[in-house]
């Protein structure tokens, strides 16, 4: 009667390594928001962005945001997963391209 | 100056538009919020609305890709297995599915907002009119403006600098030139917008 019960352990299973990838934790490692470059943004409006959003003040937004523009991308904050899924949410808000991911070496 | 909005003194910006100009934007922000899609209907129920889900798989129109992208998909990291692959995949439509509705009705707001603030113009002025904006409403016209050069972006299909730089010198009979015409002008507009904004 092996294969009668089999179909239902294959659920179950899936169901607890969906929950453990959101439930463990690893607070020793942070989480970044990095902004992508894209060639429709313009470079003052990104600028904009980073102080209006970030609070950063001119130099950091601007040297951000050249680093976005020359070296393709920049880290522009970090912190837990759930401030950097704020923050990137924030980004598309904004229309800029954001991705967040942890910040292994 | 056309195509440039000038700081009101106090707070706020200012442009001059003629009758073109304002049918030109209007159109453009009628056309993103149809393809942005509909807000909840009048007669839902709004605790519903608010536990509703979002979608989980990304848009298949390239406008809509490129307004809502994949949160947890870095383009230049390649995922080290097919498993990380995966996990990143699972992270996006989660991501998607509690953040999109809400990105979707803060760019229909902009997007409202500027066919608003351009028909109450329309109501009082003939022609021309000088569009006067608060520094909120400066706010929503600069997401708006943005969205409209993303989505044109998108569809000229610009993905790099050197892409630009050709728009910038196609020939006049091509199909794309009022395209092209349309995005420079929102970027002249934008551009200024920003400017009045800059803390």
């Amino acid at each position: 009667m092996g294969g009668v019960t089999s179909p239902a352990p294959v659920e179950i299973e899936r169901t607890e390594s969906a929950e453990e990838v959101f439930a463990v934790p690893e607070p020793d490692v942070p989480w970044v928001t990095i902004v992508h470059n894209d060639p429709v943004n313009l470079m003052s409006y990104v600028t904009y962005v980073f102080q209006s959003y970030f609070g950063y003040p001119k130099d950091k937004a601007t040297k951000l945001m050249l680093d976005v523009h020359h070296k393709g991308r920049a880290v522009v904050s970090s912190g837990t997963r759930e401030e950097m899924e704020r923050d990137v949410q924030a980004m598309h808000g904004y229309g800029l391209w954001a991705t967040l991911q942890q910040d292994r070496k | 100056m056309p195509g440039t909005f000038e700081p009101i003194p106090g707070g706020g910006a200012a442009v001059a538009l003629d009758d073109v100009e304002i049918s030109i934007i209007r159109s453009l922000a009628v056309q993103l919020l149809e393809l942005i899609g509909p807000g909840p209907a009048e007669d839902a129920d709004p605790l519903a609305e608010l536990f509703a889900d979002g979608p989980s798989e990304p848009p298949a129109d390239p406008v809509l890709r490129r307004l809502f992208p994949d949160a947890y998909t870095d383009p230049e990291r390649t995922p080290a297995s097919p498993a990380e692959a995966e996990e990143r995949q699972a992270h996006s439509a989660e991501f998607r599915r509690y953040t999109e509705n809400d990105l979707r009705a803060g760019k229909r707001e902009n997007a409202l907002a500027v066919i608003r603030t351009l028909d109450a113009l329309n109501a009082s002025d003939a022609g021309a009119a000088v569009l006067k904006l608060s520094p909120e409403e400066s706010r929503w016209w600069l997401g708006a403006l943005n969205d409209l050069r993303l989505a044109i972006g998108a569809r000229l299909e610009v993905s790099d600098e050197g892409d630009t730089e050709l728009l910038y010198r196609l020939p006049d009979e091509d199909p794309r030139k009022p395209m092209v015409m349309a995005y420079l002008w929102l970027g002249g507009l934008q551009e200024t917008l920003v400017a009045t904004l800059m803390p």
